[in-house]
């Protein structure tokens, strides 16, 4: 055991100048949170199990913007029951963007990648070791996660759901053509300094941000890899997709369209 | 260059092919039976386009993968959680 465990020093192999397989890498996931009061000890709990059955070195970042429902105080608790190494809070006053959640959060990440997903469920943990493999395999910038390739899908959509994703999707390849299958989700992992570097420049909100992400991505010549995933619809809560959703998707896609 | 101006650019030139080719701006003598079938092209193309995108779409509904499967583990593992972190003493 002792001796599994030693490989995973971080101080001395920091600095071989290789860097790149032997070097430690450490894995830092954002989740930004706002009223997931119930779905936070769960999701938490989920990405300790997977990180610890895969032998990942991590840390879970929770970025929780002032949510009334008592979401900190669970994260307190849950910040006792893991450890401070493990679980770190960066709460901010008040909800602010998705982009400036996730600046905020690498400002306190010491991890060399980064993943961001939902807290609320729909993405499942179990897919960010199959990230880190894919990773690997080819040495990518971004390993996005999809849900319409391989076996990727989702759960709890309807069919007026499924009509508009699909349709969303086909309208965006054929605009856009960003050389990524799901452009709308937000599963994905990050070399550090690429999403620093792409947060920067992305100043789209909601759907849109995590599409100008890729876009961006492209122009700046990153390589993407793609895991499919299972899209479980939020257990807890409400999900939302109505008509303001839809407009501001399509003045989004358009404006990136005409800029990009 | 834009996606847009990609797009504009790909039109004007199709477009002025085909007005070159219509109007017989190059002197070229068709066949009629060729011009018959230039000059409603862009309608053909249009529609042809239109039922291809349908069509993907479609398809891409039809073979949308439910993952019932994922929702059953994702449903037996937050009761694995719960229980697991009562016991670590966590109110929920």
């Amino acid at each position: 055991m002792a001796s599994v465990e030693s490989r995973r020093s971080p101080a001395s192999s920091r600095q071989e100048p290789e860097g790149r397989s032997r070097r430690q890498d450490k894995y830092s996931v954002l989740l930004p949170t706002y009223n997931e009061r119930e779905n936070l000890p769960l999701i938490v709990w989920l990405l300790v199990k997977s990180f610890s059955e895969s032998g990942i070195n991590y840390e879970i970042i929770i970025i929780d913007d002032g949510s009334p429902d008592g979401t900190k105080d669970v994260a307190e608790q849950l910040e006792k029951i893991y450890g401070s190494d493990k679980i770190l809070l960066r709460p901010r006053e008040k909800k602010l963007g998705l982009g400036t959640a996730y600046i905020h959060g690498m400002e306190h990440a010491t991890g060399n990648y980064i993943v961001i997903m939902d807290a609320d469920l729909s993405h499942h943990p179990k897919f960010i070791p199959e990230f880190i493999r894919k990773q690997k395999e080819g040495n990518f910038d971004i390993v996005s996660g999809t849900r319409y390739k391989g076996n990727g899908g989702v759960y709890g959509w309807d069919l007026k759901r499924k009509i508009i994703s699909r349709g969303a999707n086909f309208i965006t390849q054929v605009l856009l053509r960003p050389g990524a299958s799901d452009l709308t989700g937000s599963f994905r992992l990050y070399r550090k300094e690429v999403l620093q570097k792409l947060v920067e420049k992305c100043v789209s909100k909601g759907y849109v941000f995590q599409m100008e992400m890729i876009v961006r991505a492209r122009q700046m010549n990153y390589t993407i890899g793609e895991v499919p995933i299972s899209f479980v619809d939020r257990v807890y809560g409400e999900s939302k997709l109505g008509g303001n959703e839809i407009v501001s998707f399509l003045k989004g896609l358009l404006t990136l369209f005409a800029t990009t | 260059m834009t996606k847009l101006a990609q797009w504009l650019w790909a039109l004007a030139l199709l477009g002025s092919a085909w007005a070159a080719l219509t109007m017989g701006a190059l002197g070229l003598d068709l066949p009629s039976p060729c011009r018959e079938v230039l000059w409603p092209l862009p309608a053909y193309l249009l529609v042809s386009a239109g039922c291809y995108a349908l069509g993907t779409v479609g398809y891409r509904v039809a073979t949308f993968h439910d993952c019932e499967d994922a929702a059953r583990e994702l449903q037996s593992q937050i009761q694995e959680a719960r229980a697991d972190l009562a016991r670590r003493g966590l109110r929920f």
